[in-house]
């Protein structure tokens, strides 16, 4: 039904549906949401921490109604964890228990040839769909409706894993040795996120809708606070907003996130704060900041910051 | 405006195709499968809305922030509509002059024999804008502007869109208008906005469709020029060079470093992994032996005409960053200094300039400098470093110091000595190049990015072996 609309129809859908799951997006995000369904293409998102990259996925997942299946990424994982294993336990209890009737089958046959042929009717039994236990990747695949494959933090998983990842980001397929191709019953929609720890390969690259967060724009930065943390008033959440945004001029080691204002907000909404005064800020800066290098940099210029959010104008 | 101009699908693939190669000179690399997926993307969005174009180019070609921003700005500069002059100044003198009820002789001469004026005539003569435009476009296509090559070419394209237009017929409606003896003002301003608009197209051309290849070609210049006669203007792009190459090898070398010690088997890893099926080995781990990436400890001349060469190879090695497991560098003129947090923390040429104040600008004292060295940081070479010196091995007839150099072979797992110098320049006046040389594992001329490649490669692939 999607294939019907047109373009800027349901662009504004896939915004509306978002906002619904409390995700507001901009117009890139909301198109690249787009692409990713009509194209069936993998989208790989960039960008600082706390943006909502995960996020997306997550509200994805609750706009569409269908699982999220979430694969965090670190150093050394592998096939083992993160496609299917083996049940090498229940293979094993098999084997004991299937030993008795191993008699009754090659019982009738005269000769060895004769009852290994018999063996070979029965095929790999052990080695089949019963026997494997899925992890995430394979999971994704076998989900009827669909679902949401979040691929974390890519980054940090080894250079080898990505090249692994090919094969069904390309083809919605994976191949097990023992079984054959599986393809995907309806094609998941894949999220990989990236923090830029390393330079991804651009065979990876090249398969996915790049998708690129930054610090969103304060008009959307305030949305986000309204969606997010309703007991703001609106005065304030613009004072927050442009605050926020001043302080991202400045050269920190860590600069504040979106993840970092709705914290921020969250607690002056419990300090029942109603404006933004030196006191305040100083004494909530640790919500915002992570480091103490960055604390001191921007204690002396609190003044300063405020009287820059007071005058800046962030529209509705 | 833009849907205008696609009116089938083989316009818009062509369209397409001009895009991408313009993409290509900005430097985004576009295979052809991104390609397809581009087109597909946009055959998704439509060519209705600009905005979204940009977004669904963007989403589809760009993969870095850099990426996007270049592709952003020629995004503009593609699809920017011609901008026809003198049009809008024609129309206003018009209504001026109507209004004020004052014809001038030129506008009364226009108006009587505008029925015989030719087609280009007429277009400019109705103010229209956007028809102007799309007549542009239409001529450019036909005189396939996007196969513009080089600059040279202006004249001759901006000629054929004119000629395509309809010049000669609009020359001669002017002529006859001056034969008759009126002078058509506002024609002949609209034929000079007409030629300036035609030649700022062009010039938008050759800047989408020239630089794919000109880069190329550039590139391939300053790979072999020597670094220490630059031009100040070529440094950023080298820089950028040196940046892409380092990129490639990073991706090359940055692989775990294991090599199977084959058929023998790890019991220990291989008990624990099967634990959970008591002990049962379903699955067999084998030993494996790390292979170490390099270590290296860097002494760089920065006196005088090295100085660049060291910038280059410091960027080189910097920007190999998780390939190397550990780089230290040492910088000296006359005195020898740690410079290794100022390269840490900045970039390259803001480190640069920090290091040259911290050493200072002298003449340079190998001996001394080596001195400095094994006082403070003989410690840190050890079997598995590879220390390169980089320098041109002039010692201003001061002792070289080679007892302190044999020292530090001893102790290193090697020496390579870099030299910007050609090889036949070795040994003559105070380079003592050849006193050094038993001390080291090799030496190198190392002038240009080219060498400087070659000598990287080199070192990633030694300890791989």
């Amino acid at each position: 039904m999607d294939s019907l609309l047109d373009p800027a129809t349901a662009i504004e859908n896939v915004n509306r549906g978002l906002a619904e799951a409390g995700y507001i997006a901009s117009r890139q995000i909301s198109t690249a949401v787009f692409l990713a369904q009509r194209l069936d293409k993998p989208i790989l998102v960039e960008g600082p921490a706390g943006v909502g990259k995960t996020e997306l996925a997550k509200s994805i997942a609750a706009w569409q109604n269908i699982e999220l299946i979430r694969m965090q990424c670190y150093e050394g994982l592998d096939e083992a964890k993160a496609l299917y294993e083996w049940k090498y336990a229940k293979q094993l209890l098999y084997t004991q228990i299937l030993k008795d009737k191993l008699g009754e089958v090659i019982g009738q046959t005269d000769t060895l040839q004769a009852a290994l042929n018999r063996l070979h009717d029965f095929g790999d039994i052990f080695f089949s769909r019963q026997f494997v236990e899925p992890r995430p990747l394979l999971q994704a695949l076998e989900q009827k409706d669909g679902a949401v494959l979040l691929i974390d933090e890519i980054d940090k998983a080894d250079a080898e894993f990505e090249a692994f990842l090919l094969e069904i980001l390309s083809d919605y397929q994976i191949t097990i040795p023992e079984i054959g191709r599986i393809s995907a019953v309806t094609k998941p929609i894949v999220i990989l996120t990236s923090n830029a720890n390393r330079d991804l390969g651009d065979a990876l690259k090249r398969r996915c809708i790049h998708l690129h967060i930054g610090f969103p724009e304060p008009r959307l930065e305030a949305r986000i606070i309204e969606t997010r943390v309703p007991g703001v008033a609106q005065e304030l959440r613009k004072k927050i907003v442009a605050f926020v945004h001043e302080m991202r001029t400045l050269d920190l080691k860590k600069l504040p996130s979106v993840s970092e204002t709705i914290d921020w907000a969250r607690v002056l909404l419990l300090l029942h704060t109603s404006t933004l005064n030196h006191d305040v800020v100083r004494d909530t800066l640790n919500v915002l900041l992570k480091y103490e290098v960055d604390m001191e940099t921007v204690t002396p210029q609190i003044g300063e910051l405020i009287d820059k959010a007071e005058r800046a104008f962030v529209p509705n | 405006m833009l849907s205008s101009r696609i009116e089938n699908e083989q316009a818009a693939n062509d369209l397409m195709l001009r895009f991408f190669r313009a993409a290509r000179g900005v430097g985004c690399r576009i295979s052809p499968p991104e390609s397809m997926d581009a087109m597909s993307a946009v055959a998704a969005i439509g060519y209705s809305d600009k905005e979204r174009l940009r977004d669904a180019l963007l989403l589809t070609i760009a993969k870095t922030p850099d990426e996007k921003a270049a592709l952003s700005e020629c995004f503009d500069l593609f699809f920017k509509s011609p901008e026809p002059k003198n049009l809008e100044e024609a129309q206003s003198s018009d209504d001026d002059s109507s209004e004020g009820g004052q014809p001038d002789d030129g506008d009364g001469a226009d108006a009587e024999s505008g029925e015989e004026y030719g087609e280009l005539a007429k277009l400019l003569m109705s103010g229209d804008r956007g028809a102007v435009a799309s007549a542009m476009q239409a001529a450019a296509d036909q005189a396939k502007l996007s196969e513009i090559r080089f600059f040279t070419q202006r004249g001759l394209f901006s000629s054929r869109i004119l000629e395509a237009m309809g010049m000669e017929r609009l020359e001669s409606d002017i002529e006859a208008q001056q034969a008759a003896g009126n002078q058509p003002q506002r024609l002949m301003y609209a034929r000079d906005g007409l030629r300036e608009a035609v030649r700022d197209m062009v010039n938008d051309a050759i800047t989408l469709y020239t630089r794919e290849g000109t880069e190329a070609l550039r590139n391939d210049i300053l790979r072999n020029v020597p670094l220490n006669r630059l031009e100040r203007q070529d440094i950023e792009r080298t820089r950028k060079l040196v940046g892409e190459m380092a990129r490639r090898l990073r991706d090359k070398y940055n692989k775990p470093r294991r090599k199977k010690n084959r058929g023998r088997l790890d019991t220990r890893k291989t008990i624990r992994r099967n634990a959970s099926w008591g002990g049962i080995p379903f699955i067999t781990v084998w030993k494996q032996k790390r292979v170490d990436k390099p270590k290296i400890i860097a002494l760089c001349d920065v006196s005088g005409s090295v100085a660049r060469v060291a910038e280059f190879l410091l960027l080189f090695l910097y920007s190999l960053n998780e390939a190397i497991s550990d780089i230290h560098t040492y910088a000296f003129s006359g005195r020898l200094v740690d410079v290794s947090d100022i390269l840490d923390g900045n970039a390259i040429d803001q480190a640069m300039q920090d290091v040259m104040k911290t050493v200072g600008y002298g003449s340079s004292d190998y001996g001394k400098s080596f001195e400095d060295f094994e006082d403070g940081f003989m410690s840190e070479v050890t079997n598995r470093t590879t220390v390169i010196i980089l320098g041109d091995g002039r010692t201003n007839n001061l002792d070289p110091r080679t007892d302190i150099l044999r020292r530090i072979s001893e102790r290193a797992r090697r020496v390579i000595w870099l030299n910007p110098e050609p090889r036949f320049a070795w040994g003559t006046g105070d380079s003592e190049m050849p006193r050094y040389e038993p001390y080291c594992t090799f030496m190198r001329t190392c002038g240009t990015v080219r060498q400087l490649e070659r000598v990287v490669v080199d070192l990633m692939e030694m300890d791989r072996n």
